[in-house]
This record gives C-alpha cells, structure tokens and sequence, in this order.
C-alpha cells in the first residue's frame, strides 16, 4: 500500500438541509477539506460540503458548527502498529 | 486497517425535531454564525457526556436565546428578563438533585438582573451559569449593553459608547470575583478553534462541579453576534477574538474547587399537610374540617366598596371567612390606593361551589356600596337582577336601575345610633343576611370570632349583625324566592 491510497483518518457527513452556510467550518477546518457549496439548500442557504477526501477526524467542525445537528464526524478505529504509524507521522 | 465509527454527532440533549413552527424543525431560530448556537451545543454535549440529561433543569432567559426550552430535551423553565437566578435557586433548593443551569445573555444579566445575579454568587448557590457576553443586545435590535465596548455604536449609543455618559463596559466575572461565595469563576471565548475547545472543557467543568455538589460556578463566555455587530459569521469570530478579548480578558478568575466545603444538605421542605399548622392555622384539636360541599349552589361576584376607615375590607373578609366556613370555594382581594387611611378602597370577594377562575369582580351580582362615589362608580357595572345595598337614605335621582334589586338603608346613621359609627359594614352585613339567606348565622358568627380580635368589637359586632337583620324584617326587601345566585 502506498502513502496516497492510504485511507483518510476520518470523515464527516455534513446534513445540508439544516446548514446555515455561516462557512465557519470552513473557515476551522485545519486541512480545508469543506468549502461552501455554489448551489442554494432548501433554505437559500449555500451548504458547507466536504471535499471527499483529506479530513482527519480531528472533529473541530463539529464544535464550531451553531447548528445541532449540522456535521456529523467518524473516525477510523486504527490497528495499533497504524496508530503507531500515525503518531510517529 | 479499521472502519469508520461516528465520534461527534448531535447530542442526544437535544430535541430531535424543534417543535417551534412547522417549518425549519431541524435548525435553530439563530442567525448563520450566531454563538448562542455553539454555546448550546458545548451544553448539550456536557450534559450528555457527565450522563445527566434525566435530571437537568435548564433556566431560560429573555434575550434570542429566550427559546433554548425548544432545543434542550431537559427540564425547562422560562423566566422573566433577568431573574433566571433567582429562579434558579428556587428550583435547585426545592430540588437539590437536579442539575440546574441558568443561561443568560449580557441584557438580561448584566443590566436588568444585576441584582439576581450578584445575590445568587453571593449566596453561593450551587448552580452553574452560563453568560453568554455578545456586548449588545441581540434580540430587540442592537441597543447599547452594559458589556458593549468603549467607542462602538449601537442603537442607543449611536456616536459610540462614551465613558463619561454611558458608563465603562461592566467586568461581570470580575465583579464577582469580589465575592467570598463564588467557587468557580471563568471567562471563555469563541473567538477560534482554541478558544471553542477550551470553552467546551470549561462548560463541562463547571457543570462537573455542581455534579459534586462544590458551589456556584460561573463561565462568561465572549460570543459572536454577526447580526446586529454587522459581521459575517468569520468576521465576527474575529471581533471576539480581536476587540471584546481585549476588553474582558479570557482565563480563570477563580478555582476553588479543591477548597469547596459541601454545604450543609438543606432541611427538607415540610409535608403539604403541616403547613397549617406552621403558619398557625390550626388553632386546637377542636377545629372541625369543612363540611364538604354545601347544599346551596352559589356563585357570588362580589363588590364592597366605600373609604378608607368604614370596613370595607372587614365587610368582605367576613363574608369570604363565613363562606369558606360554609364549605363554598373564596377568595378575597383588596384593592386600595396608597393612602392608608383616606381615600377609596374596595375589595373584591367571591364565594363559590366551584373552584374560582379569577379572584377578580368586574362584573358583580352584589354591590355592597357604602358611600355615593362607589355607589356611582360600580353601579353600572351590577348584573341584571343583582343585588345592590346602599348606605343611603336613599338612591340619588340621577343613579338607580330598574333591572337590579336595590335596598338604601341609613347604615352609617343606624351605627351612629348604636353608638360606634363604625359598625355600620356589620349592619350592612345583617341586613344583606337578612334579606337574602345566603349564610348560615353560625358561620358569619364563627368567621366575625376569629377575625375580629376585641372582645368588645366583637359584642358590638354581634348587635350591628341585629340590627341590620332588624332593618329589613321592619321593611322587607324585594326579593324572588327563585333567584339563582349567579348559577
Ligand atoms: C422586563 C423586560 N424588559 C425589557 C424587555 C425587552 N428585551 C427583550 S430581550 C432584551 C435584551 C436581551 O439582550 P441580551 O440579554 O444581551 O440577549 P441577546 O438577545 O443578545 O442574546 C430586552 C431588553 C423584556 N422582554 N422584558
Ligand atoms: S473533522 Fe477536522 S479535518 Fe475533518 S472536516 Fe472537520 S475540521 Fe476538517
Ligand atoms: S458551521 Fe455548520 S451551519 Fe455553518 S456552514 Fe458549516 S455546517 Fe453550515
Ligand atoms: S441577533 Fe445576534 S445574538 Fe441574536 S440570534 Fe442573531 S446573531 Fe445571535
């Protein structure tokens, strides 16, 4: 397996329904993997959305983020020579 | 490698659909970027985290937060501006397990509940507050608050918060700093990712230490409000961030955690039932309970006026005292000026079979009227076919009604001839007796011993009662044998 087809550490599922496009996720993410979306949600607000790739799981989002239920985040549970890995990266 | 597993979602604190409108059931009512939103999650994940959802009782403001009961799945109370503390300790004292949090903005704490405030950090209650400092007022459109920083304008300082006129920008956690009770006191931010993650450890804290049961714990946290500051949401952190973090600096004031005493467990509150006896209603064993309900079904709106010194007030305790006595439902309100001894009063009695909606008379079916002003002023306002009793020879010309039954009997003069000029509401009170038999004469009897404390008062009474009853035997008053009292 090589460095760049390793899985990302996390993930988030942002819920563009209740998003209020107010971008302060964006704005904390450290890697700047969300960005707000050029379309318009229900509410005429542009949607937070996730770049696919490169969140760390790192949850800051979901701290900044005013609305309850706006971003959900996951992480990978890591074998412990990847946890390892990670930690020595 | 291993798979993804959720480590941050909506806490389980909060409503899973907010029930406020029919729209917009997933979202809050707060503006993009609005720190109210992020407070309430650091909240909501403190409270889920330490496991006590089941017994935390959030105290609600007035300010944009005012619906925070629409979010928190916990016990709620909403309070008026500013008395969320005090509310809060009612709440904690009468139900020391629960958990109890009141929420504020910088309006509602710092200027109109100062008082609230102050008194329940110096008392040291062992609740946690959260104040949320936006330096303005948010929900009513940007007027000027006590944290609102030097030189900023805002609708009420439209050149600027200026020292001299409007005071300096109040250090709230400061303040309270002063105090001996005050066992956590920390200001926070939400300025950047640090601050929000240092503000969600310390919420947590706070909330912990009333967990312990430790003592009144305090965070004041610096809070965007990209609305009325006129920011973007990012602009706005940066405000906090920038400016309101100069003015109110962020760290720990206080931490005496370590050093908290317990407090003494407060002594239960007394069983329901001994509450007579504390306030010394009971006065022997001798005491009957009330007869159920009487046979007679009644609903009296009752209206005694007249001037300060006639007995006005007397007149409708000892009919409200005899008709409790009688087993009806009662309720007494008085209704005076300020003067205490001129000008007019009257009060308001009703007197029921069924429990009473409000104690209040507006419409009365007996008006017991015991000079002309009164008689003129709630005349009008008497129910057809209502009774009205008038100290008087007889009715002004200009002031009677067809539709009522009215008796006019010199009350005043009658006393006069008694020889106590006071009597005359007890003569009244016979004659009403007398001509309607709307109480038992035991129970008017019963209710004149105990409020009357005089043992001549009380003779004089028992002879007014006479009289009165004498009056009408010698003049009977028109009355149909079939009227129905109110009912
Ligand atoms: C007794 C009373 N006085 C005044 C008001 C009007 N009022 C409503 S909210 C508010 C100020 C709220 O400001 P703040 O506490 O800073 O809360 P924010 O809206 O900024 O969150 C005022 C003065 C009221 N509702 N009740
Ligand atoms: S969890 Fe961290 S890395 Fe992932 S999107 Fe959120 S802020 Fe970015
Ligand atoms: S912080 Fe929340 S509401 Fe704001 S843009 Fe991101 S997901 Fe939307
Ligand atoms: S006015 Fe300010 S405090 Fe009120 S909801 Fe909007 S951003 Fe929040």
């Amino acid at each position: 397996m090589t460095t760049n087809t390793k899985p990302d550490r996390g993930s988030v599922e942002m819920n563009s329904e209740e998003c209020k496009g107010c971008g302060l996720c964006v704005e904390a993410c450290p890697p700047k993997v969300l960005r707000l979306a050029d379309r318009l949600n229900r509410y005429g607000y542009h949607p937070a959305v996730y770049a696919g790739h490169g969140c760390t799981g790192c949850g800051i989002c979901f701290f900044v983020c005013p609305e309850p239920g706006g971003i959900k985040v996951l992480r990978r549970a890591m074998e412990p020579a990847a946890e390892l890995a990670a930690a020595c990266a | 490698m291993g798979s993804l597993t959720v480590t941050h979602e909506r806490a389980d604190s909060f409503f899973d659909t907010f029930e406020r409108k029919a729209e917009l059931q997933h979202q809050t009512h707060y503006c993009p970027g609005c720190g109210h939103g992020i407070v309430h999650k650091l909240l909501a994940q403190a409270i889920d985290e330490l496991g006590i959802q089941d017994r935390t009782i959030l105290i609600s403001p007035v300010g944009c937060s005012v619906f925070a009961y629409y979010y928190f799945d916990v016990g709620n109370v909403q309070s008026a501006h500013g008395r969320a503390p005090a509310v809060a300790t009612a709440v904690k004292r009468s139900r020391p397990e629960s958990i109890v949090v009141s929420y504020q903005g910088d309006g509602d704490l710092a200027a109109i509940g100062t008082a609230e405030i102050v008194h329940a950090a110096n008392r040291g209650e062992p609740i946690t507050v959260i104040f949320v400092n936006n330096g303005i007022y948010g929900m009513t459109g940007g007027q000027m608050a006590p944290t609102t920083p030097l030189g900023r304008k805002s609708t009420t300082s439209p050149f600027g918060r200026n020292q001299w006129t409007e005071g300096f920008p109040v250090h709230v956690c400061e303040l309270l700093n002063s105090l001996e009770a005050p066992v956590f006191i920390e200001r926070v931010g939400l300025g950047n990712n640090k601050q929000i993650m240092n503000a969600a450890k310390v919420i947590k804290r706070a909330m912990e230490n009333q967990v312990k049961g430790l003592g009144f714990s305090f965070v004041e946290v610096l809070s965007p409000c990209p609305t009325i500051w006129k920011f973007n949401p990012v602009e706005a952190q940066r405000f906090v961030r920038e400016e309101m973090a100069k003015v109110f600096a962020i760290g720990n004031l206080r931490d005496r955690t370590k050093e908290a005493v317990q407090r003494p467990a407060a002594t239960p509150p007394p069983a329901v039932e001994d509450i007579p006896r504390i306030l010394g209603l009971v006065n022997g064993e001798a005491e009957a309970p009330p007869t159920g309900r009487p046979d007679r079904a009644l609903n009296l709106h009752i209206k005694v006026a007249g001037f300060g010194g006639q007995g006005v007030l007397l007149l409708g305790e000892v009919l409200a005292e005899a008709g409790l006595e009688s087993g009806y439902e009662v309720s007494w309100l008085p209704s005076y000026g300020p003067e205490m001894r001129s000008g007019t009063s009257n009060c308001h009695v009703r007197l029921s079979s069924d429990p009473i909606d409000s104690p209040l008379v507006s419409r009365p079916n007996v008006l017991l009227a015991l000079n002309e002003p009164s008689l003129r002023k709630f005349l009008p306002a008497l129910e057809p076919g209502g009774i009205v009793l008038y100290n008087g020879e007889a009715f002004p010309e200009d002031c009677a009604r067809r539709d009522v039954r009215a008796m006019a009997l010199p009350f005043s003069h009658l006393a006069d001839e008694m020889g106590e000029s006071k009597a005359g509401n007890i003569i009244m009170l016979g004659a009403l007796l007398e001509a309607t038999g709307l109480l038992e004469e035991e129970q008017v009897i019963g209710a004149l011993r105990r409020l009357v404390k005089s043992q001549r008062w009380f003779e004089l009474d028992l002879k007014a009662l006479e009289c009165g009853r004498e009056e009408v035997r010698k003049q009977p008053f028109p009355l149909a044998e079939d009227y129905l009292w109110g009912v």
